[in-house]
């Protein structure tokens, strides 16, 4: 048979899909957002990644960058965009705030997002590089790429 | 008020109301009995050349003090670029004191911010209610006998990772 064709297996196939089109959902509350837009623009370029789509609806986005300090008092927002979200997604905690709460050990503020919501990768730093970002967004891509692959035929795996 | 030294003018206006003066770095600055606030920053107020400006407002919590609250308000008279700082002590138990929102309109935020810092209630005050934090938050995180670890969360919150 003439070799024009390649075989692979489904999650294989979908994981690679998945790490290269992330629709990232930017929840940028504090300073941490300069970093964000440095990285997100022409001289760092998370695009060159397949992250470059900025969704502005939670609804059309799978992953959720978590920028900034998150106070009690919008802790509730931020959950209700993370329920919006449609599987698969992604939580990426950028910035010692939101791994932490950084500084901010007060009344005020949530101590670390995953006392929210769970979270795939936590970049620390106060602000992150954006090199530090994107190393964060290729370990997401290496985790997409190894966890198994939920699809709608098939039961949940993770 | 041309050009006489501010702190003169108000201890001839309101003798038994300024309880003590100074000037820091150049800066007036004068103790004032709380119950005649209002009255001392409509006549600040007033006049052509008058303090028009209200700066800041805000509260200092000494904890050792019988006088346990002091407010502390910023005025400013566009007219000459001069400032005056006055400040009011208030009682630990219920410390109250008029509201300037019916003088200047930023007094409303400002007086909400520090009742919700400080529980310091504003006589007159259209809408006393918290600004900052949510409702349901209990006691006021700017005293400084709220628990340094207290947390109020809104919502119940996954285990420690």
């Amino acid at each position: 048979m003439p070799g024009n064709f390649l075989t692979t297996r489904l999650d294989a196939v979908l994981a690679w899909g998945r790490k290269f089109s992330l629709f990232h959902y930017p929840y940028v509350t504090a300073c941490c957002g300069m970093e964000y837009m440095s990285a997100a623009c022409a001289h760092f370029d998370i695009d060159r990644f397949g992250a470059g789509w900025t969704r502005f609806s939670p609804r059309q986005s799978d992953l959720l960058l978590v920028v900034g300090t998150i106070a009690q008092k919008l802790a509730p927002v931020l959950k209700t965009v993370y329920d919006q979200m449609t599987e698969p997604k992604w939580v990426i905690a950028f910035g010692a705030c939101t791994v932490s709460g950084g500084i901010y050990d007060n009344y005020a503020v949530v101590q670390g997002v995953d006392r929210i919501i769970p979270v795939d990768i936590y970049i620390p730093g106060c602000p992150p590089r954006p090199e530090m970002v994107l190393d964060g967004l290729l370990k997401l891509q290496e985790k997409i790429k190894t966890q198994g692959q939920d699809w709608r035929w098939k039961k949940k795996t993770s | 008020m041309e050009k006489e030294d501010i702190l003169t003018v108000l201890r001839t206006a309101f003798p038994a109301d300024v309880l003590e003066t100074s000037a820091p770095f150049g800066d007036p600055v004068a103790l004032v009995r709380p119950a005649s606030l209002l009255e001392i920053m409509t006549f600040l107020k007033a006049g052509p050349r008058g303090f028009t400006m209200l700066l800041d407002l805000t509260c200092v919590d000494y904890p050792d003090r019988p006088e346990r609250f002091e407010m502390v308000y910023h005025v400013f008279a566009l007219e000459g670029c001069r400032r005056l700082r006055l400040k009011a002590s208030l009682p630990a138990a219920d410390p109250s004191i008029a509201s300037l929102s019916g003088l200047w309109k930023n007094a409303d935020w400002l007086e909400r911010e520090v009742y919700d810092m400080f529980g310091v209630r504003f006589e007159g005050h259209p809408n006393l209610q918290r600004l900052f934090m949510y409702d349901g938050f209990e006691g006021h995180p700017l005293r400084k006998d709220y628990p340094l670890r207290r947390r109020q969360p809104r919502l119940p919150m996954r285990p420690e990772s």
